[in-house]
């Protein structure tokens, strides 16, 4: 069994089940906490999320992890975001206007518009840009209302086509925030994790 | 943009699979996370696990089902059948469905959806409909369990549990269903038509062409059991037909 330990942090909103088998599949040990010292210790976490990003914030608020999450990807220690995990970095959403993300750059979210099925349930193109190293081309699956429309300054993006392009994915150093769910995404996703864990995992003696 | 979607169904009863892929030579023709892998290995978009469990006890198998499942499958994965409130949707989520697709539910109490959209979010959500041509032009929905009509329209149904939270609808002809005579595409052609979530297209697949015909009614997703069960096709098989005739698939 792996030793490869990694924190997922429960938002209560989210289901995890998925993300932990492919945490699994991937070669990771994952364990489910919410303590602000255990985010702030973790050689690589990963904060999922399903739901309404108000309710996300809720709950990391409720925990005091703010401010710990905040840190840790400022820090560039390995993390992912996933789908709703990538969105609450920002500032600020359409969808819970009263809401205030993590702030770890200044971007709004905002809801897809124009002639397309919303939400946007199914697998689409991948194309990383200049500077990635972590994401590939290729087909990811995606279930979201919501997006980021430009990439924030100082990360390296991929992006997709639904009605216009929108952020697909962000990466910097072993930090990796995707808006589709790689845990979902086959085997191209699995070798995503496998990528981002060996990244993760790379400083460690 | 995205691709649309080829989606094989499992028929569960009792924890075991009662409508799957013959053809190979499985170890457990009726082991649910067996098929699974095999469906994702030819390339399928996402699974649909249908529990068909006549009882109370058969349905409890169902956690244990899903939970295998996931394990063994890296596509999303839908889960529907006896669900009758929104504790039981978290239930299935919880083991491991990425969505939940709810019925006879819904139609009886249309704020379960609701529920459903505020708890786990409208991509969560999915909203089976069973419909009846009328013979007027027009579909009413059918209980499934009952075996009878309602007398709610489809398509002013289709718009109101969207308004209400369902994020997409898994579309299935009731005369249709069975019959091996492809979709009705007037109906796929209506709904799509009518709401803005994504449509599932379901009932009476036979053949490449039927899917085919399922996507230019402008279903975003294409469902099929029997064709892919009995293999005279597999899911990739279907998937470079439907490429070649300009239909973006991902291969």
């Amino acid at each position: 069994m792996s030793e490869r330990e990694v924190m997922v942090v429960s938002t209560g909103t989210a289901n995890l089940a998925s993300v932990l088998a492919g945490l699994r599949r991937a070669g990771a040990n994952p364990r489910v906490g919410r303590k602000a010292e255990d985010a702030a210790e973790a050689q690589a976490l990963v904060l999922p999320g399903v739901g309404a990003m108000a309710a996300a914030m809720d709950t990391i608020h409720r925990h005091d992890l703010a401010e710990t999450l905040k840190q840790r990807i400022l820090q560039g220690k390995p993390t992912l975001a996933v789908c709703l995990g990538l969105q609450i970095l920002g500032e600020t959403s359409e969808e819970s206007p009263d809401a205030r993300g993590l702030g770890v750059f200044d971007a709004h979210v905002t809801r897809f518009s124009g002639n397309v099925r919303v939400p946007q349930l199914g697998w689409n193109r991948v194309e990383p840009g200049e500077g990635c190293r972590l994401l590939q081309p290729g087909y990811a699956y995606f279930a979201n209302s919501y997006k980021f429309d430009t990439p924030p300054e100082g990360w390296y993006a991929a992006m997709g086509d639904h009605g216009g392009s929108f952020v697909a994915a962000l990466e910097k150093g072993p930090v990796l925030a995707c808006q589709f769910h790689p845990e979902l995404s086959g085997a191209w996703g699995l070798e995503l994790l496998k990528r981002w864990l060996k990244t993760a995992f790379e400083s460690e003696v | 943009m995205l691709t649309r979607r080829i989606i094989p169904c499992l028929d569960v009863r009792d924890g075991r699979v009662v409508k799957g892929i013959r053809f190979q030579a499985l170890r457990d023709a009726g082991c649910p996370e067996e098929q699974a892998r095999l469906y994702e290995e030819q390339g399928a978009d996402e699974l649909v696990l249908l529990d068909v469990s006549a009882t109370p006890e058969g349905r409890k198998t169902q956690y244990e089902t899903v939970r295998k499942v996931r394990e063994a499958l890296s596509i999303p994965l839908t889960v529907g059948g006896g669900v009758r409130e929104a504790d039981d949707a978290a239930r299935l989520l919880d083991a491991g469905a990425d969505k939940v697709s709810i019925n006879t539910a819904a139609l009886m109490r249309p704020e379960l959806l609701a529920e459903m959209a505020r708890r786990f979010g409208s991509q969560c959500t999915v909203l089976a409909i069973d419909a009846k041509a009328t013979g007027e032009g027009g579909w009413l929905n059918v209980v499934r369990s009952g075996q009878k009509d309602t007398r709610k329209d489809v398509l002013e149904w289709a718009v109101e549990a969207v308004e209400t939270g369902a994020g997409e609808i898994l579309l299935t002809s009731w005369d249709r269903d069975g019959t091996r005579s492809g979709y009705d595409l007037d109906l796929v052609c209506a709904v799509s038509e009518n709401v803005t979530v994504p449509v599932i297209a379901s009932g009476g697949v036979d053949s490449p062409e039927h899917l085919y015909e399922g996507v230019q009614a402008g279903a975003d997703a294409v469902l099929a059991a029997s064709i892919f069960h009995d293999g005279d096709y597999s899911v990739r098989d279907i998937k470079h037909y439907l490429q070649q005739r300009g239909v973006e698939v991902r291969l």
